[in-house]
């Protein structure tokens, strides 16, 4: 099974709508994964059923029974997280505050408090408009765990995959360095990095392709606004070219990204020129990834 | 009065909203900008100052030390996180699992577990004339964002306190980190953009801050671009739009290059002065 | 010598899971006493985080000596399995368990 993950470190480069472009040209030869979970757009441009959800549930928080409490305050004081406060009753906790490392429970002198699994999101397998099936999921507000969320969701979609009989999975990552991206990345065969030339789209690049080789994950990169600034290009360039990060295509400023996106579509079902550049850049990655199995 | 900047979805402008409005500020007013988007900090990039101070910021993970140990497993038995196990005659610690709530060493009865110090990334203070800036930045590898974060509230709280205005620089999306900078803030400026992808994720923000009870309202950048259905839909839902910023390829460009905005463009010049109008009719409203 | 296997089932007709932390089922047989057990490891599969240590303790609980599993177990999960002493094989994967053993006693997997 092959699993290509795409990232960016920086928002707002053209992410989505280029693995949703992917997704398109790849049509029934994938499933998708949505696993940019804090901001899943991919549904937006891929029209999915919803026809399967399944509730997701974090790890624990701590919940205080206000009759039993006693307002003796050792759990306030072992509490590492500022989650617990005192209220004329009893004292209580901040759902939103709590890591649910249960340390209150054990040393609560009268057992006043228990560790409740708590609906962190759901999680959807649907069909989408090209013929497969997409996983995504929708995590709650200010739900944490939104790693494992993204685990899930990758691993769901390997599964469906691999009950479909598909050779891959074409994985929408998260942003940033953190647990979500590590998750995203875990067991990829090839990530494929959009960015832009921008002090910015620079800076989080190198950042984010730092954690790649952490994975070794052979990577390629498509640089999206090329144009935006000569400069800064180059120096993505030679940033590729001293990485041996591929370099998969690079595609100028162009609105249409954006006017495409308002129409509900993805690029290559909307304009013929970006459908050439975006369809010849997904050839590449296929064809790499050919040659990187093989070796 | 501490605002914060935050997005449901990354890159619609948040870090150029914040360094913007901070250096605007700082020309009438006492300003720090704190940069919590520690995984992936760029207000630094736009905010050239003088580095005053840099240190290391730790978090504290256990460290077993076998002298005492009699294996009892209490250890294992309290670790929700799977961050500590009984291997044998030895007790592993795996620090990259561990979120530092301390049962493990404070519960374990020979005091064989230490919490001990380790770094998980940088805090760096720096000074533009009357604007003070802090920026925080994860250790790449370290996949817990929010203790850090903390830690720079805490440092801004202290040494900045006494400012006009704090302006936090959010991290995108509406989990943890997001919350614990949102939380603390007395006005949240929601940045968006007028796209399907701007408007789903300002949708998130906006349940976000509605269930923590935050002032908010939304600057839309990038205006002109997309559709107008985010203005319809803050319209519906008597959300105020405090001003827009026009699209502008100009304005790309010179983003690109890690400059200024407002110097050289007139129109988002504009917008700050009604972002500052807003902010001090809010602070008059909440006042009164 | 106890052999170790990740497994999607209960018996030598089980296909192997290549995954190694979230693995459903630890297949164990005993080359010495012909003893065959199956274990459990569903409960550590939803876990959130460190799935791998606590399935490799599990496997270090039961004595094995060997694993064969396909990718491999991860960083945390190959500390546990190295303080353990257990030998590692991996590639085994899109095959029942029976063929997995296989094609180690013909020396067909790596050692990883």
């Amino acid at each position: 099974m092959k699993e290509i993950v795409v990232i960016s470190g920086k928002g707002g480069t053209g992410k989505t709508s280029l693995t949703a472009s992917f997704a398109v040209l790849a049509g029934g030869e994938t499933v998708v994964a949505d696993c940019d979970v804090d901001a899943a757009d991919m549904h937006l441009l891929l029209e999915p059923d919803f026809s399967s959800r399944e509730e997701f549930f974090s790890g624990e928080v701590a919940v205080i029974d206000p009759d039993i409490c006693t307002n003796c305050g050792i759990c306030r004081q072992v509490c590492r997280f500022d989650a617990i406060s005192v209220s004329e009753r009893s004292h209580i906790v901040a759902p939103l505050s709590c890591e649910g490392c249960g340390y209150c429970a054990r040393v609560c002198p009268v057992q006043a408090i228990s560790n409740n699994s708590e609906q962190v999101g759901e999680l959807y397998v649907s069909s989408i408009k090209t013929d497969t099936k997409m996983v995504h999921a929708a995590l709650k507000i200010g739900a944490d765990n939104s790693g494992k969320l993204v685990a899930r969701v990758k691993n769901e979609a390997k599964s469906v995959a691999e009950e479909l009989g598909k050779a891959m999975v074409l994985v929408d990552g998260s942003p940033g360095i953190g647990c979500p991206v590590v998750s995203s990345l875990s067991g990829a065969s090839f990530v494929v990095l959009v960015t832009e030339p921008t002090v910015s789209g620079l800076h989080d690049l190198k950042r984010v392709y730092q954690l790649v080789k952490k994975f070794k994950i052979p990577a390629g990169c498509v640089v999206n606004k090329a144009d935006l600034n000569p400069q800064i290009l180059q120096e993505i360039e030679t940033l590729l070219q001293d990485e041996q990060i591929h370099y998969l295509a690079k595609i100028p400023y162009n609105e249409e990204f954006t006017a495409a996106m308002t129409n509900g579509k993805t690029v290559v079902e909307w304009d013929q020129n970006l459908r050439q550049t975006v369809s010849e850049t997904w050839q590449q990655v296929l064809k790499i990834l050919e040659s990187e199995t093989k070796e | 009065m501490k605002i914060a900047i935050a997005s449901g979805k990354g890159g619609t402008g948040k870090t150029t909203l914040s360094t913007n409005l901070a250096v605007y500020l700082s020309e009438s007013a006492r300003v720090a900008l704190g940069d919590l988007d520690v995984e992936e900090p760029n207000s630094g990039l736009y905010v050239q100052g003088e580095e005053i101070e840099r240190h290391d910021k730790f978090k504290y993970v256990p460290r077993w030390n076998p002298a005492q140990c009699d294996l009892c497993g209490t250890c294992q038995l309290v670790c929700n996180f799977n961050a500590v196990l009984k291997l044998g005659q030895q007790i592993m610690v795996f620090p990259e699992l561990c979120h530092g709530c301390y049962a493990c060493s404070e519960l374990c009865p020979t005091g064989s577990l230490p919490m001990i110090p380790q770094k998980m990334g940088e805090l760096t203070v720096f000074r533009r004339g009357p604007l003070d800036f802090v920026e925080s930045q994860l250790n790449i590898g370290e996949e817990q964002a929010v203790p850090l974060i903390k830690q720079t509230l805490k440092q801004m709280n202290g040494s900045f306190g006494d400012r006009e205005y704090l302006i936090y620089d959010s991290p995108p999306g509406t989990s943890c980190p997001v919350i614990e900078v949102t939380k603390e803030a007395d006005l949240v400026i929601l940045v968006t953009e007028p796209t399907p992808f701007g408007l789903h994720d300002l949708k998130l923000a906006v349940e976000t801050m509605r269930e923590l009870g935050v002032e908010f309202g939304v600057v839309i950048n990038r205006h002109g671009l997309g559709d107008d259905r985010v203005e319809r839909y803050c319209a519906e839902q008597s959300i105020d739009i405090i001003t827009t910023i026009p699209n502008h390829r100009k304005i790309a460009e010179l983003y690109s290059r890690g400059e200024l905005l407002y110097p050289s463009i007139p129109e988002v010049k504009n917008a700050l002065e009604k972002i500052r109008l807003y902010i001090l009719e809010r602070r008059k409203e909440s006042r009164s | 010598m106890k052999i170790a296997f990740t497994t999607k089932g209960k018996d030598w007709d089980a296909e192997m899971d290549p995954r190694f932390g979230r693995t459903e089922y630890l297949f164990i047989y005993d080359e010495q006493s012909g003893e065959e057990t199956s274990l459990d490891n569903r409960e550590v599969q939803s876990e959130a985080h460190g799935a791998g240590p606590k399935t490799a303790q599990k496997l270090a609980e039961a004595g094995a000596q060997v694993l064969i599993t396909g990718n491999g177990p991860g960083g945390n999960a190959a500390s546990v399995i190295q303080a353990a002493g257990i030998t590692v094989y991996i590639g085994a994967s899109s095959m029942s368990v029976k063929e997995a053993y296989q094609a180690y006693t013909s020396g067909k997997l790596s050692k990883q």
